[in-house]
């Protein structure tokens, strides 16, 4: 299978007080005709790498290949054959969605007709109306299609739904879903793991400008231990119980206590369960909450960093 | 925990400052420009604690007694041109009033005012109570002078004005037809965006400058012809030659608003940038009264500033009927300011 991206040991330093090394040798291979997702916290450095692969920012060192060609050589060929949306365009606001969309469609040789890409994008109703009338998901779904317009085979979406109410992400996600299903490559960032599972083949989870982990959403959250989870607390009279007590429990692949609360990650929660409530029974412990649930790829973080994805929201954009 | 870092009142304070100081171009705007123009206005009107009055006195008669009379008040700054020049310094702003000395009339002069620039109205009066003065006891409008205006196409401040204001409106057009929309596309990302798109970057450029050539056309038809309607303004040169020199003022314009815009980065700092621009060309190049009216000692800068050739070439096409080609000196800067600041721009673009 040929690759629509190949990318070894980037990295990107920025010089300053104090440098800042945004990507730390990072390596990546997205196959044609999958969406991949680079996934994690702001700061990781999603961006400076996506920004890299776009040929807009030069690595401080390492080598990209975008559709097997190289941006020093063939920066044309490849701008031909990609779309980019990047995390924040503001579009002239006294330019209607139709011209926008026309302009864009000029700078490409070859591509679908502009009103075509505003149909993809269910924006026809709005194909007169001024960019500053549009809603922030109508003018993200304006984004898209300025970058579909050229027909590419490779498409890349910077953080396409953050900020965007629920609907209109659904709206998004049917768009790129569609697009990805016409054979083409989609190349996403996100720190939204909803997105990612419902969106992403393929998931590199990136902390601090290296990939932390590699996977499909569900290879990565069995990797981390069991795809189900129990919660549970004691009531505040009970002593606290040890990891090494739960992990001994059967169908438990991992343990982790947090002050009163504990985590299980199980393989089967039919075995895991009764086990657990026995235990508890025996040492005379009183349960005050339980729940069991789906691992996300929020769990596979939290257990490769010990950190949320969502919090140290203001490091390095 | 000392005082300082408990206090709120304190931390906010110094946040404030901290924040103002750590924007070099925030400090700039708000103590460098100003003291920037106060030394120019300062230099402009310098050593002016009253008003001063220019008075051309010329004819023939009893010239001396209105010269001696004149004299007597220090305000008045007299020149005594010889021969009939004097009608182009009143047209050019460069007098405000000049006194006709002439035996046939009836108190002995006649007075030619601009009655389109108050400098002229006051200095009528000023001449009038000095030359009647309290000395003379026959006041009233059936003994006051003889007053007269220059009137005519082509001799009258409004004649000289629209140039000017072809030129300032060409260099507005510029800098901010250029300048601003170029920073403002930054600001949005838009460019970014542009470049990630297989766009030639000659195409967007070509398109701003054609834009630009495109509202300038339409920018001085229209002052001309309003000129032409309401004021009766004629080019006494060649319009074509006026068309080809405010292309030449447009481009060199452009090329000064793709500098200011090639590396802003905020709507802020471009703005700065475009006021440290223009205002100085409002006060210094001539667009409402004769930039000859500043000291000699500045004449050499405000000569060099581009808007200064602009309309000196303008004038001399539109009020002089000169050949553009007359005016090589200032064609040449004009080039120069443009395809200088065009070149660096581009060296120096930045397109993120």
């Amino acid at each position: 299978m040929s690759h629509a991206i190949v990318c070894r040991e980037l990295v990107k330093h920025y010089p300053g007080k104090p440098p800042v090394e945004a990507v730390r040798g990072l390596d990546l291979e997205v196959r044609e005709g999958e969406c991949f997702g680079l996934l994690g916290p702001n700061g990781a450095g999603k961006t400076t790498t996506l920004e890299i692969l776009e040929g807009l920012l030069d690595p401080t060192s390492g080598d990209v290949r975008i559709l097997d060609r190289e941006w020093r050589t063939h920066e044309q060929e490849i701008r031909e054959a990609i779309g980019i949306s990047l995390q924040e365009t503001r579009f002239s606001d006294k330019l209607t969605v139709a011209e926008t969309v026309r302009m864009f469609r000029s700078f490409y040789r070859a591509g679908m007709a502009p009103a075509e890409a505003v149909d993809v994008v269910s924006l026809e109703e709005k194909a007169d109306a001024y960019v500053v009338q549009l809603s922030g998901g109508q003018r993200q779904r304006l984004a898209v299609a300025c970058a579909i317009v050229g027909d590419p085979r490779l498409l890349f979406l910077d953080e396409p739904t953050t900020g965007l109410d629920p609907q209109s992400r659904r709206q998004l996600w049917d768009i790129v879903n569609s697009f990805r299903s016409s054979g083409r490559t989609v190349m996403l960032t996100t720190h939204a793991m909803d997105e990612a599972e419902r969106l992403c083949d393929r998931v590199a989870i990136v902390d601090h400008g290296r990939v932390i982990a590699l996977g499909t959403p569900s290879q990565l959250i069995g990797q981390i231990g069991g795809e189900h989870l129990i919660d549970f607390s004691l009531m505040e009279t009970s002593q606290p119980l040890s990891e090494d007590q739960l992990q001994r429990l059967p169908s438990v692949r991992s343990a982790h206590a947090n002050g009163g609360t504990y985590r299980l990650a199980v393989d089967k929660p039919h075995v895991a369960l009764p086990a657990l409530l026995a235990c508890l029974q025996d040492e005379g412990r009183e349960l005050s909450h339980l729940t069991t649930r789906h691992g996300t790829l929020e769990d596979v973080f939290l257990s490769l960093t010990g950190r949320r994805l969502t919090e140290d929201a203001d490091v390095v954009a | 925990m000392s005082w300082r870092e408990s206090s709120p009142l304190w931390q906010l304070v110094m946040s404030r400052i901290r924040l103002f100081l750590r924007e070099p171009s925030a400090v700039f705007w708000v103590y460098g420009f100003p003291l920037l123009m106060l030394v120019a206005l300062g230099t402009a009107f310098r050593d002016d604690p009253q008003e001063r009055i220019m008075v051309d006195v010329v004819g023939s008669g009893n010239r001396e007694t209105v010269l001696e009379r004149l004299r007597r008040e220090s305000r008045f700054q007299i020149a005594t041109p010889a021969d009939d020049g004097w009608r182009k310094r009143l047209q050019y702003g460069k007098t405000d009033l000049v006194v006709e000395a002439d035996a046939a009339t009836p108190v002995g002069y006649r007075l030619w005012e601009e009655p389109r620039r108050a400098e002229s109205r006051l200095a009528r009066y000023a001449v009038e109570a000095a030359l009647n003065g309290p000395a003379t006891s026959t006041p009233g409008p059936a003994s006051g002078p003889e007053v007269r205006r220059l009137e005519g196409a082509g001799s009258r401040y409004i004649d000289f004005l629209l140039p000017g204001m072809i030129g300032m409106g060409l260099m507005g057009g510029g800098v901010w037809g250029v300048g601003f929309v170029l920073a403002d596309m930054r600001v949005r990302k838009l460019l970014k965006l542009f470049i990630a798109t297989p766009m030639r970057r000659g195409d967007f450029l070509a398109s701003i400058l054609i834009s630009r050539v495109t509202f300038t056309v339409l920018d001085v038809v229209f002052l001309i012809a309003v000129g032409a309607w309401v004021f009766d303004v004629r080019c006494q040169g060649s319009y074509l030659e006026l068309g080809l020199a405010s292309l030449m003022g447009a481009a060199c314009f452009a090329g000064i608003g793709l500098l200011i815009a090639s590396r802003a980065q905020t709507i802020e700092t471009v703005s700065g940038l475009m006021n440290l621009v223009l205002l100085p060309m409002w006060v210094f190049s001539g667009v409402f009264f004769s930039s000859e009216r500043f000291p000699a000692a500045i004449q050499p800068v405000v000569n060099l500033l581009p808007l200064t050739a602009l309309n000196q070439l303008l004038r001399g096409i539109m009020l002089e009927g000169a050949s553009m080609f007359a005016f090589w000196p200032q064609l040449l800067l004009l080039a120069g300011y443009g395809v200088g600041t065009f070149f660096v721009a581009l060296k120096i673009f930045r397109w993120r």
